[in-house]
């Protein structure tokens, strides 16, 4: 049985013959309700194996990888821990047995040293200093160098996420989960990643490794198992397979293809950013520092850069949620407007989708047609007098739904009941149904599954062509490169002078984000200032 | 075998409709273990505080005339809820407004002041009682004070400012030094809507108070920024709502409208200003505001419901020697079960097995 188990398991280590899996699952599935997240999953994790989880957005790795690390009960199936079933009480129990796992979004305090945070994290009773000391030594041994005395909050996001994977290495794991781990990483701070990870394998650890980024897969994992709605589709080898038939299994069909209009035309400056300066609202905030940029008609400008850098702040900077002294920073179709309400920028042509799509872009309990009235009782012919004009907010529903394949149970439901990506189709839609002059998006497809992001870059590109000025903030370099015709770089509430999409490469990109300058003149200002 | 709680995808509107009427179920069943203890016999009671009043055209005027106040407090006070701001203090805004109305009533009393009063009275007694709650409001949005302590702090200050004015300056000469102002003038008064009856036009206002609700919360903007701002700040401030200035206009609103009915229950069925010309309005609208759903036609419902509440505690009282305070104990529970009954519009109980037994074969 095992034999035969094995057979079927591409794993190309040969070294693996003979031992069984690390862990096993079978037919592991978790019921929520009326909906099944995971049905019946198969996967074998061997040792000295990066195995990848591959799966869109709600396809259940998340489900699937708790339940492993005894954050839930299945509902039905088991785990097998070096061949014994095991049923775990929780993460604890999960850790003790050897099983670790770094989250995506982390679980650290800001006003805490790193020690401090790694020391809470612990189940272990050694002292303070023994715990201190082991740390310093475990970080220096893998290259994942860390400050024990320095407070989270300093530190960057990337450096935060070592914190997590000195904890989890701290506990000697024999299988190492980590979910999204380069989502917030650049290029460069993937690699020194990778070569971690190379090195855990070389230990003779499994590390399950979730990601939806095809070529970073193919890269770096051995096996590939590929999850849709909640079902396992295939495990297979990524090496042999190419980034499209991945792509093709994770989404079920194919995807289809963004192409912008050739020959766009730009126009005059519509969006225009002067020496932009604010600073923080909350504590450990970020300082937007002499920030300047000018956005034509028929242009998209990316803006790359870590999350955590300034991104946030600039969008309520420009969006007038948060206002500026001087009305001459921000310039909206030539009229200066600093100091102008969210409302009053509206009305003169702007529009906005923020990163969260619920309790930001939306009212999570509010239905979609009073969620249209939101930003659209600005300038959309939807308030008369002080009435609400109910028959034009329900327009705009069904004009975003029809125009951007909005899916939902019913005609009006509340927000918080689309999936993610219908959600920001509904978003995007509402406010490309105003035909803007001016759209500031922030992480466009973020969290999105395939089909629905593809239909909102085009719908940016559609927007851009029609001669609007479209500003896009996003992490994910393949978008930008896929829309964006330049593309700038934040990086400590500074804004890198934008590169033309053609010349922007990943290795640039990477450098400006990891903070450093393009030209050596220029590093050298930055450490004197 | 373990009971928990799980959230629902959507908020369960039929449970939003049910849940009051839940609340109300298990707050009898409460009672009728309280009545039990206390040696009283429950079906009788019952009968005494829910039937009784009901029989009787006396006691259902008297339930409209008990109402009155409370939906028009309550009203108020919805909106501010809505908002996110928590006016507390409205019992203070209620005795302030009865003050300020009262002033043009012992001023002009013996006189031949002519219909003018009454009007003037409504509106100086509705405009303290907005200034009154705009002390609070802006301690919050200018210092971050808790409104809620602020608002709740005011009302004893307006309570003994009432008891110094009735005591002192404003005494009835002719009162037998009971502390009252002498009996207000006709012009003074609140008319009756049935001749000899207690039914007064201060019903006929709270009515259009609630339609005026009604139309504010489900059809203009306004409205609209009320419900964003309470049920999401964040979304309210992208759609360019200003969450401070509408903790200013909810807390004046409420506050105008506890004045009036302050106004109106000194004016109307009490006669005159003395202590105690409140039973509590202002804290037993908190309860009406959350059993109506923080929804005008709820409110309204509830108001009824708990003024009946307050003629059966009277019954009861005279009938079967049940303390009056048990009608507080009643409302007390009854907002108790109300919040609890709200969490499962949102979630819903579930019973979990744990999973331990195998359920495929290991081979």
């Amino acid at each position: 049985m095992q034999a035969h188990q094995r057979m079927l398991d591409p794993t190309p280590n040969g070294q693996n013959s003979g031992e069984s899996p690390l862990l096993r699952t079978i037919g592991l599935t978790k019921r929520y309700g009326d909906f099944l997240a995971n049905d019946s999953i198969d996967i074998d994790i061997w040792p000295r194996e990066i195995h990848a989880l591959l799966g869109e957005n709600g396809a259940g790795k998340s489900t699937l990888v708790k339940a492993i690390y005894g954050l839930i009960q299945p509902s039905a199936g088991e785990i097998r821990w070096q061949g014994q079933r095991i049923v775990l009480s929780g993460p604890s129990e999960a850790r003790s047995r050897g099983i670790g796992m770094v989250f995506q979004h982390f679980s650290l305090f800001d006003n805490l040293t790193v020690a401090e945070n790694v020391a809470l994290g612990l189940d272990g009773k050694e002292s303070f200093k023994d715990m201190s000391a082991r740390l310093e030594q475990v970080s220096k041994t893998y290259g994942l160098p860390l400050d024990p005395k320095r407070e989270v909050w300093q530190l960057s996001v990337g450096e935060r996420q070592r914190i997590e994977i000195v904890r989890a290495l701290m506990q000697d794991p024999k299988f190492l989960i980590l979910d999204e781990p380069t989502a917030v990483l650049t290029p460069q701070e993937a690699d020194q990643l990778f070569i971690v990870l190379e090195r855990l394998k070389a230990e003779g650890r499994a590390i399950l490794y979730i990601s939806h980024k095809l070529e970073e897969v193919k890269r770096l994992c051995d096996t590939a198992t590929i999850l849709r709605g909640g079902r396992k589709v295939e495990t297979c080898n990524p090496r042999l397979e190419t980034a499209a038939s991945l792509a093709r299994m994770m989404v079920g069909g194919e995807v289809k293809e963004v192409k912008a209009a050739s020959g766009r035309k730009t126009t005059l400056p519509r969006l225009v950013v002067n020496d932009l300066s604010l600073a923080p609202a909350e504590a450990h905030g970020v300082r937007l520092e002499h920030i300047s940029f000018e956005l034509k008609g028929g242009e998209i400008l990316g803006i790359a850069g870590v999350a955590g850098n300034g991104q946030d702040e600039l969008f309520a900077a420009l969006s007038g949620e948060r206002l500026s002294k001087d009305p001459g920073t921000v310039v909206i179709e030539g009229i200066a407007a600093g100091h102008l309400s969210i409302t009053q920028r509206r009305k003169l042509g702007a529009a906005f989708v923020p990163e969260e799509r619920l309790g930001h872009g939306t009212a999570p309990r509010m239905k979609l047609s009073e969620n249209a009235l939101l930003t659209g009782h600005a300038a959309s012919g939807m308030v008369r007098r002080g009435f609400i004009d109910t028959a034009a907010t329900l327009k705009t529903v069904d004009r975003a739904t029809e125009t951007f394949d909005v899916r939902k149970a019913k005609r009006d439901p509340e927000a918080a009941s689309l999936s993610g990506g219908n959600l920001q189709k509904f978003i995007v839609g509402r406010e490309i149904l105003r035909n803007p002059a001016v759209l500031v998006v922030s992480q466009p497809t973020w969290g999105v599954d395939a089909g629905a992001a593809a239909v909102i870059r085009q719908a940016l590109l559609d927007l851009a062509t029609a001669g609007a000025a479209v500003l896009v903030t996003s992490q994910d370099l393949d978008e930008l490169a896929e829309i964006a015709d330049r593309i700038a770089v934040m990086f400590h509430g500074k804004l890198s002078a934008p590169l033309a999409a053609s010349e922007a490469s990943r290795e640039k990109l990477g450098l400006l984000m990891g903070g450093s300058s393009l030209e050596p003149k220029e590093v050298a200002h930055a450490a004197g200032a | 075998m373990q009971l928990v709680l799980e959230k629902r995808a959507e908020r369960s509107g039929t449970i939003a409709l049910v849940s009051p009427l839940i609340a109300i179920g298990l707050t009898i069943v409460t009672m009728v273990i309280l009545f039990a203890i206390l040696g009283k016999n429950p079906l009788l009671a019952l009968h005494a505080y829910f039937i009784a009043p009901l029989t009787d055209g006396y006691s259902l005027q008297e339930i409209a005339v008990k109402a009155t106040p409370l939906v028009m407090i309550a009203i108020g006070l919805s909106l501010c809820y809505l908002a996110n701001a928590w006016n507390i203090g409205a019992e203070g805004q209620f005795l302030i407004g009865a003050v300020a109305g009262s002033w043009i009533a012992v001023k002009t009393q013996g006189t031949d002041a002519g219909a003018w009063v009454l009007p003037a009275m409504l509106i100086l007694a509705a405009s303290a009682g907005a200034l009154y709650a705009l002390i609070p409001a802006i301690c919050k949005v200018k210092f971050g004070a808790s409104e809620i302590l602020t608002s709740l702090m005011l009302v004893y200050v307006a309570d003994l400012f009432l008891d110094y004015l009735v005591r002192g300056p404003w005494r009835d000469p002719h009162g037998f030094n009971f502390p009252t102002t002498a009996e207000f003038d006709p012009v003074a008064t609140v008319p009756l809507l049935i001749e000899g009856g207690r039914l007064h036009l201060g019903s006929i206002i709270a009515l259009l108070v609630v339609a005026a609700a009604v139309i504010l919360l489900g059809r203009t903007i306004k409205g609209f920024e009320i419900r964003v701002v309470g049920a999401a700040p964040r979304a309210a401030r992208f759609g360019g709502f200003n969450a401070d200035q509408l903790i200013i206009l909810t807390f004046a609103v409420s506050g105008a409208l506890a004045g009036l009915a302050g106004i109106i229950e000194v004016a109307g069925p009490v006669g005159h200003l003395q202590p105690g010309i409140s039973p509590g309005y202002g804290f037993t609208a908190i309860i009406v505001a959350f059993l109506g759903r923080l929804n005008p036609l709820g409110i309204l419902i509830a108001g009824l419901f708990l003024a009946l509440t307050f003629i059966g505690g009277e019954q009861a009282q005279i009938a079967m020697k049940i303390p009056l305070d048990v009608t507080k104990v009643f409302q007390g529970i009854l907002l108790f079960y109300v919040l609890a009954c709200d969490s499962l519009i949102l979630y819903r109980f579930k019973l979990v097995f744990p999973n331990r037994q195998v359920t495929r074969g290991a081979g």
